[in-house]
């Protein structure tokens, strides 16, 4: 009985796994190979099947004039974008959290799990809604296809992935660490900034990197609101899959662009281990 | 504590919020009363008409809403069922669990859109690795061509790209837990199934719930995996409401009525959200 388990349990890791690698593994040899391999029936393994050759590689740093794709001016928009909104969101996201966790608030019947509710709430909403309007308010203020206006709009995305972790995390770091720093004298934006905020860094570090991965592989808000002046990574990489883009570079470019947020899976996998996220999801 | 500092620290977040949000709300209200087209544009006044329309005359968008409850209601099972199971493996000590634990993770890392292009060069028909061995078998299914199949390859895709996520909220939940009650099980000399139906499934019962909900408000919004997978294709056998959306707004601009739909969309969206909630909290919990 133990063994047929341990047994079943491997197994269905292993063929996961398999799963999970499959379309990574795919994609790196597709890379390396030239229309012959492609086109001329299925090939999988490297020198043996195909010929590799670095021509899916080298097309990425040519400029489009030459015949490449130029992914890196949309790398940069894909980072600046996704950084500047993630640091507008964790810092206002965090600024309100922490007073929900802290303070009562009462307005009427709306308290503070109310205003909690209404910041999370914002995930429910499907960006189709919001996208009409946006798209016809940032027309009116000229802030289509620009940097700004998508920034705008990510703030909408991710503060309340920032707000859900952050009171979660608040609500675990202990309010005696707060009143002792106003007994000594602290008013209360010193004893936030001095003493709540650096006992909070993994709170912190784990709500930047939801907002990163969030941020980074939102695709949609992208590809409505911008179109020639500023092109996001995703929305350059499908054009790329529409035109005649081979799949050699193709597959380059996407690899590329998934790499970075393979980090961020060690560094999820490293609080993870250490029982920092359990309190964000209750 | 101090009265007067609460706001100073909440208001800034609350307010920018408000501040983006209560003009697109509004306006998709207002919008939806109008006939704006791309032959006329603004903000004329039409009453209920474009509501009349939708609820008489719009067969495509009820079908591509019962799709989408479809989808993301088998997605989410899927991914609940594989996700506990894969986060029940790797809670207790296994070899390289930490390997494990991150490769697990990293498909959610990676933007849906572009590993949805690798998808369809791997589910190509003739040319993918997927029909190349299912060759040998001697079959060769029409993986985005296929009006039945094309539904499971979208599926495959949400499964691999939102198990990790699923997986992460279980994980995280399952270390959590307190040790007590698996060592008095353990005491009762308590087989590994029973441990599992009578402590750890209760126990996580909270956390489940909390995780479905999330996942089914994720999934609901499924929208650019299709776009790039089968363009709500072969015909219209992928298409979800938000594509469908997508289409009549901003392909075909009749932005009064993709607005009605959309603000339609929301209110079924928040109410069916809602009695999921209420209906899981008291399956699961047994209230």
């Amino acid at each position: 009985m133990d063994k047929l388990y341990i047994f079943l349990k491997y197994f269905f890791i292993v063929v996961w796994t398999v799963f999970v690698v499959a379309p990574f593994l795919w994609a790196l040899t597709t890379s390396f190979k030239d229309f012959q391999s492609v086109n001329g029936g299925v090939t999988y393994i490297p020198w043996v099947d195909f010929e590799p050759n670095l021509e899916g590689w080298k097309v990425l740093i040519k400029s489009p004039a030459k015949g490449g794709v130029d992914i890196i001016e949309p790398y940069f928009n894909s980072m600046f974008v996704t950084c500047t909104a993630s640091l507008i969101s964790i810092i206002l996201g965090t600024l309100s959290a922490y007073a929900l966790s802290r303070y009562t608030f009462k307005a009427g019947f709306v308290k503070n799990n109310d205003i909690t509710f209404f910041f999370i709430s914002q995930r429910i909403m499907p960006p189709i809604v919001l996208s009409i309007p946006f798209f016809l308010f940032l027309s009116s203020i000229n802030l289509l296809d620009s940097l700004t206006g998508l920034i705008v709009v990510y703030i909408v995305l991710l503060m309340p992935i920032a707000v859900w972790i952050m009171v979660d995390f608040f609500n675990k770091v202990p309010r005696e660490i707060d009143e002792t720093a106003l007994i000594d004298g602290c008013n209360p934006y010193q004893a936030f900034l001095k003493v709540v905020l650096p006992n909070s860094i993994p709170g912190l570090i784990v709500a930047g990197m939801f907002c990163i991965i969030f941020g980074w592989i939102d695709f949609f808000f992208a590809f409505i609101l911008t179109f020639t002046e500023v092109q996001l990574l995703p929305v350059k990489i499908v054009a790329l899959n529409s035109s005649v883009t081979p799949w050699w570079s193709l597959s380059a470019s996407a690899l590329v662009s998934v790499a970075p947020l393979i980090i961020v899976a060690f560094i999820v996998e490293r609080y993870l281990s250490k029982g920092n996220l359990s309190g964000a999801i209750k | 504590m101090n009265f007067n500092h609460k706001y100073f620290f909440l208001f800034p977040g609350l307010f920018v919020l408000i501040g983006i949000l209560i003009f697109p709300i509004i306006f998709v209200v207002r919008l939806s009363l109008s006939g704006w087209n791309s032959y006329n544009p603004g903000l004329d006044y039409i009453g209920l008409e474009n509501y009349i329309r939708l609820f008489t005359d719009d067969p495509r968008f009820w079908e591509s809403f019962f799709r989408l409850s479809f989808l993301s209601v088998t997605t989410v099972i899927l991914q609940y069922v594989i996700g506990f199971a894969l986060a029940h493996m790797v809670w207790k000590d296994i070899k390289f669990k930490r390997f494990f634990r991150v490769l697990f993770l990293v498909p959610m890392m990676t933007t849906p859109v572009i590993m949805t292009v690798i998808w369809r060069t791997f589910f190509h028909e003739s040319l993918g690795p997927v029909n190349d061995i299912l060759s040998v078998f001697g079959v060769a299914p029409k993986w985005l061509t296929d009006p039945v199949i094309a539904k499971f390859t979208v599926i495959i895709v949400e499964v691999w790209q939102w198990t990790p996520f699923m997986f992460l909220l279980l994980l995280a939940g399952l270390l959590s837990l307190p040790k007590e009650p698996f060592l008095a099980a353990a005491i009762d000399g308590a087989s590994p199934v029973r441990k599992f139906i009578y402590v750890t499934f209760p126990l996580m019962a909270p956390i489940s719930i909390g995780a479905i909900i999330i996942r089914l408000i994720e999934a609901s919004k499924i929208m650019d995996t299709v776009y790039v997978l089968t363009s709500g294709g072969p015909g219209t056998s992928t298409e979800t409401s938000s594509f469908y959306i997508f289409i009549k707004g901003l392909r075909e601009f009749q932005m009064g009525y993709a607005a009605s739909m959309s603000f339609t969309y929301l209110i079924i969206m928040i109410i069916s959200l809602t009695i999921i909630a209420k209906v899981l909290t008291k399956v699961l919990l047994k209230e």
